[in-house]
């Protein structure tokens, strides 16, 4: 910019206008973010409210009298809690599984170079383009062949393993860690396994955190493949649980929306507490190439 | 011998990975290739081979066709509606990337892509509820008539693209920002010196640069509506219980197919369709890339 802004009106004025063009930009910015966020704003504050102060227009953000009645009800009428946990339980199994498979298989695509593991790969990228959907109902049957429906198991069998798990490893692996550290560990006479649980893992901590928030969200949202695995109230996990919940005839809103607030408020919680893992692990996704 | 040892570790430490894979997607992937071409209902014991029977029948099937054109509509409608305002709104939050309010910007707008399905549809149920809801309320107020948002034909799968827009949204916004980021500072000064306002560089800079950008968000976009499947299950019944419209999809009658009518081999044949969009969408962004590349 201009060394003497001052002295030059053109300067200041263009300065008032850029000033101007901020604060626009600002203020659209922040319409559009809480218009955004409003619904969720909405649900949460209409699982405190009365029935009668549901039906008032315009609907209140803060409810006058808030009540837990519709919690409690909640907590009464539905097994929430165990809904809640298996979805945990799932979630958690899940991640566990995807990081181990993913951080092995990443580093051995990304620095062991032999023609079969070439085609190992190219399968890996192949399966990856196939949405789940497509083979849902044929690993149904598997589940059902090895009697695990309606359980954690059944569940974990379509969450075990994934392909982007392992291409963004793979990726961490060759722009992170230089051949030469592992040549230098070998010559001092380190085992392959060694090299990878005290060199490798631990320089794969910033991408393992990224995928293990990813892989978390992703088996906590899960819905068609639970929606089918699992047709017993006790094995639900809190999405199928919610939405089959919410297609009984005695149900009201009020109630509704305090399980629905139930569910949302740990994990916006977890979400903003691992939002720069989260970030980082989308944006990623983006950056194939 | 040190080679071959290396070899060994490899091969036994991807095995169990590979062995995963083997059994969990490439079987059952090869598998609903398989079962399209056969006729199974769950119960009998054989099924025989029918060729391309299931294909010739999905030609003629009206509740096919319906889900086939009522997920192409939520697909592209989804992309029509975030890719734009995706991009100008990275571009916004990018160029305010410096405020101290950028980060809130960031987390309100890709919040709805992480909080839990279910719970988030129920929070749209409420809001296009016919009697309940604001957005008839809203309506009324400036004087327009108030609609039943999830009955009618047309308005339910409007009220389906909405809620898919709103959660797809942060995802596209935020691959955009890693894209700006990426973006060569020294351009957009040059551009500046040369008295381009901020529209016109955005139009004539930021977008023809991002194109491989926007190429791949509306490939992902694309195939995730073509599964939508958990938005219009929920919106499906009305918030008092009373059975609201099915917005027919095409994961909901593969579902229906199988589990309900114990179609299994025609199931089978539809998600092979599914498939097929989804490889004809990732080939075409492939071979745009490419002729990128060339050029």
């Amino acid at each position: 910019m201009s060394a003497n802004p001052s002295s030059n009106p053109g300067g200041k004025r263009r300065r008032i206008r850029k000033m101007l063009v901020d604060r626009g930009i600002d203020v659209v910015l922040l319409v559009f973010s809480l218009l955004m966020l409003l619904p969720l704003v909405f649900l949460v504050s209409n699982g405190f409210k009365t029935p009668q102060e549901m039906l008032a227009w315009p609907p209140t953000i803060i409810p006058a009298n808030p009540t837990i009645d519709n919690f409690a009800a909640v907590l009464q009428g539905t097994p929430l809690l165990r809904w809640i946990f298996n979805s945990i339980a799932f979630a958690v199994l899940s991640t566990l599984a995807i990081l181990a498979t993913s951080s092995i298989a990443g580093y051995i695509l990304a620095k062991f170079r032999y023609r079969s593991l070439n085609v190992i790969f190219a399968l890996v990228l192949a399966t990856a383009i196939v949405p789940f959907e497509v083979y849902m109902i044929p690993l149904y049957f598997q589940a059902q062949s090895l009697g695990i429906l309606n359980s954690l198991w059944g569940l974990l069998l379509g969450y075990l393993v994934m392909s982007f798990g392992i291409f963004l490893i793979r990726q961490n692996v060759i722009h992170s860690i230089p051949d030469e550290l592992l040549e230098a560990a070998r010559i001092d006479g380190a085992g392959e396994l060694w090299i990878f649980f005290r060199i490798v893992l631990p320089l794969l901590r910033g991408a393992l955190g990224a995928l293990g928030v990813l892989a978390f969200f992703q088996a906590w949202t899960a819905f068609a493949w639970p929606m089918i695995v699992a047709t017993n109230r006790e094995a639900y996990t809190i999405e199928v649980g919610l939405a089959l919940f919410q297609t009984g005839f005695t149900v009201d809103l009020g109630r509704l929306s305090a399980a629905s607030a139930l569910v949302l408020i740990p994990s916006i919680s977890l979400f903003v507490i691992l939002r720069r893992n989260f970030v980082q692990g989308v944006a990623s996704t983006g950056l194939k190439e | 011998m040190l080679r071959r040892k290396r070899w060994l570790f490899a091969i036994l430490a991807i095995l169990p990975t590979l062995a995963i894979f083997a059994w969990l997607r490439m079987y059952p992937i090869f598998e609903t290739l398989r079962l399209s071409l056969h006729k199974w209902d769950i119960l009998s014991k054989n099924k025989p081979f029918i060729g391309l029977a299931n294909f010739q029948e999905l030609l003629k099937d009206r509740l096919f066709h319906e889900a086939l054109l009522n997920t192409t509509i939520i697909a592209f409608g989804v992309l029509i509606i975030t890719i734009p305002t995706a991009m100008v709104l990275a571009a916004l939050i990018h160029y305010r990337t410096r405020s101290r309010v950028s980060g809130f910007y960031e987390t309100a707008i890709f919040l709805p892509h992480v909080v839990s399905l279910v719970p988030a549809a129920m929070a749209w149920k409420w809001i296009f509820d016919a009697r309940l809801g604001p957005l008839n309320a809203v309506l009324t107020f400036f004087g327009f008539e108030p609609q039943a948002w999830l009955f009618d034909p047309t308005l339910s799968i409007i009220s389906v693209i909405v809620l898919c827009s709103w959660q797809a949204l942060g995802y596209a916004v935020l691959i955009y920002l890693v894209g700006f980021k990426s973006l060569p500072v020294s351009l957009f000064e040059a551009a500046k010196l040369d008295g381009a306002s901020g529209p016109q560089s955005f139009w004539f800079l930021s977008m023809p640069m991002l194109k491989p950008i926007t190429l791949y968000v509306s490939v992902v976009t694309l195939v995730s509506g073509f599964n939508v499947y958990a938005q219009a299950f929920v919106l499906a019944s009305d918030a008092q219980g009373a059975p609201g419209r099915q917005v027919r999809v095409l994961v909901l009658d593969m579902l229906e197919n199988s589990f309900r009518n114990y179609r299994v081999g025609y199931a089978a044949s539809e998600a092979v369709v599914l498939l097929l969009i989804v490889l004809v969408l990732t080939l075409i962004q492939f071979s745009l890339l490419r002729e990128r590349g060339r050029a």
